[in-house]
């Protein structure tokens, strides 16, 4: 179902945690929160989930007034950073916990929780305690969980923050295709901006309780409103005012046009694509990408004087930066 | 042990600690041995004088004249009645307090209001003030004469020298055990569980039984042994408000300081071991509890 945020302002004492945040997701999308710590995107899921009031707007799920329904009448699913398991609890008792405090006949209650625990694949596990799992495991079965009572919205609070770097990349990609399999409006937050272009079909970028700007991962990189945006999503090399990509420095055989010499400080080999970071003549630094290809052309070594050219960069005026925040539609 | 020997604490020279190699080593090593020892010998002894020796003394008392003047002494209609009614006190106030403990950590850790501060030391209050002001305060607000009891006794209800008092004054005295106990816990178990339990449909109530209760159970058993063990084993308040009639308002404790000051050795001891056995099977039972916890814990 479609959640609409309108204006809502949330204060912890002095610190302005939300800022008149307005924001609308279709029904059925898959929409990360991306910003740094504190820019209130976990704020804003709290709030749609009725785990905290706002202190002024509103907040609609599927058309209804939510504002000021309690967390256990809004019909969300909630996963928590740390997953929150009931530790007494046993994975199928965990899974069962929704449908059980709504007293649904026990047979229904058996066959939805054998039915998840396909869906998150821990199949063999129901008998264990939360304490027996590891951290993939403990966030499947949150996630089990928090699906059992068919939420209208699923909610995750940094799904991935906890874990190791290759169970992550597994968990976004099944995220993925569960979500491309169960079609539930959902929503997570996330710091980190790989995470959320990969993921996400829609990318909300907050920053300081607000929001900055809403768009497709694509459009977002490429066509970024504010210094802050394109800073945060993506690398980027400041020159002056100026901002550029570092895939969009060139490297080029010969002078001629707009091109500089730099001297190569040090080569970065990443897999396919290789960093090299350069200094200008001024003395400033910038960074540039190559393909693996490119760079065992140039011979890139450490020392060595290169031409290079640097096209148009984008330039954020600041005038255009303090643009009210219209409501964003995805 | 004799104490006019204290055990030696070898000190190493401060020289031998800066000299050569191996040797200074090994000396360190002794000291640090010497030192545990003296530490091991100095508590053992301090438990020693003042808990095993005084206890196993009471036990050697109780059974020098054989088992059949124990029997008749534990077996006297004034023993029996202390005995039921200490039971029967502890059996009222430890729900009462447990109840209320439970209400007052929920309230100090996740409630947020004016006042908070102020609940909290109240409730450590019963551990700061002399049980025996505690029956005081009690009898100057329930007594015959006090700002209630006269209203109480009108409508026939008499608090002092009698159960209800004896309980008000228990309950007063090991009021803070299970609020205390609980409240680490609770902050401990954060609030991440309770607030997955509303998203999920919980109501208040059951997210408290299916959810806290079940997270924190452990110290409210804690707390529950020890406001037992208190209740059971409580002398100044309730001697205060009982008025001390034997075989009514007489309690364990106060039967033993009966016999003692009545020079009735035998009677005084085996009511004393008798209560000795109550604490024990207390703490022999929350021992046994903890240990079962700590295995499910390490699952």
């Amino acid at each position: 179902m479609a959640i609409e945020v309108d204006s809502v302002s949330k204060r912890f004492g002095t610190f302005e945690a939300l800022h008149g945040v307005s924001l609308t997701v279709t029904d059925g999308a898959l929409t990360a929160l991306l910003g740094p710590s504190g820019s209130g995107k976990s704020t804003l899921l709290r709030v749609i989930a009725g785990l905290e009031a706002p202190d002024t707007g509103s907040v609609r799920i599927g058309g209804q007034e939510m504002t000021d329904a309690p967390a256990r009448s809004r019909g969300v699913g909630f996963v928590f950073q740390h997953y929150a398991p009931f530790k007494h609890m046993t994975v199928r008792n965990n899974i069962a916990f929704g449908l059980s405090v709504r007293k649904r006949a026990k047979a229904e209650i058996d066959e939805r929780v054998a039915e998840l625990l396909k869906l998150v694949r821990l199949d063999g596990l129901a008998g264990r305690y939360p304490s027996q799992l590891s951290g993939g495991q403990l966030q499947r079965m949150a996630l089990a969980r928090a699906l059992a009572v068919r939420p209208k919205v699923l909610l995750l609070d940094e799904p991935f923050g906890a874990l190791d770097a290759n169970v992550r990349a597994e968990l976004r990609e099944w995220l993925r295709r569960l979500h491309d399999e169960i079609h539930v409006t959902t929503i997570f937050v996330t710091h980190d901006q790989e995470e959320a272009m990969e993921v996400a079909e829609q990318i909300v970028v907050m920053n300081a309780g607000r929001i900055e700007q809403t768009g497709t991962p694509r459009e977002l990189y490429e066509h970024p409103i504010s210094e802050f945006v394109m800073s945060f999503i993506g690398p980027v090399n400041r020159i002056g005012n100026a901002y550029l990509r570092p895939h969009d420095v060139q490297i080029v055989p010969e002078p001629g046009g707009n091109t500089t010499e730099a001297l190569v400080k040090r080569v970065v080999h990443l897999g396919f694509e290789v960093r090299v970071q350069l200094t200008l003549p001024d003395g400033r630094e910038i960074s540039a990408q190559v393909t693996r290809a490119a760079a065992h052309e140039l011979e890139l070594a450490e020392g060595q004087i290169l031409t290079v050219r640097l096209p148009a960069a984008r330039v954020f005026t600041p005038a255009s930066e303090p643009v009210a925040p219209a409501p964003s539609t995805l | 042990m004799s104490a006019s020997q204290p055990a030696t604490l070898e000190t190493p020279s401060p020289v031998s600690v800066l000299g050569r190699g191996a040797a200074a080593g090994r000396r360190r090593g002794e000291g640090a041995l010497a030192g545990r020892l003296t530490l091991r010998a100095l508590a053992l002894g301090y438990l020693a004088l003042l808990l095993v020796a005084p206890v196993g003394m009471v036990f050697y008392r109780t059974f020098e004249h054989g088992l059949d003047a124990v029997w008749n002494a534990v077996s006297a209609s004034n023993a029996q009645h202390a005995f039921w009614l200490s039971l029967e006190i502890a059996a009222i106030a430890v729900p009462l307090n447990t109840a209320f403990g439970i209400g007052a950590a929920l309230l100090l850790e996740r409630g947020r209001f004016r006042g908070r501060a102020a609940l909290g030391v109240l409730i450590d209050l019963p551990f700061a003030i002399s049980p025996v002001v505690v029956g005081l305060t009690l009898v100057l607000v329930y007594g015959k004469a006090g700002w209630l009891g006269g209203w109480l006794a009108d409508n026939g209800l008499s608090v002092i020298f009698s159960v209800p008092g004896m309980v008000m004054a228990t309950a007063v005295v090991s009021l803070p055990f299970v609020a205390r106990e609980t409240m680490p816990v609770l902050r401990e178990l954060g609030t991440d569980a309770e607030q997955a339990a509303a998203t999920l449909g919980a109501t208040a109530w059951q997210t408290f039984w299916r959810v806290t209760l079940p997270a924190i159970r452990w110290g409210v058993v804690y707390g529950v042994v020890l406001t037992s063990a208190r209740a059971l084993g409580e002398f100044g308040a309730v001697s205060i408000v009982s008025g001390r009639i034997e075989g009514q308002t007489q309690t364990l404790p106060l039967y033993v300081q009966d016999r003692f000051e009545n020079f009735d050795g035998t009677g005084a001891y085996a009511a004393a071991v008798v209560l000795a056995l109550l604490a024990l099977g207390t703490l022999l039972a929350m021992n046994l509890l903890t240990r079962r916890a700590r295995e499910r814990g390490a699952r």
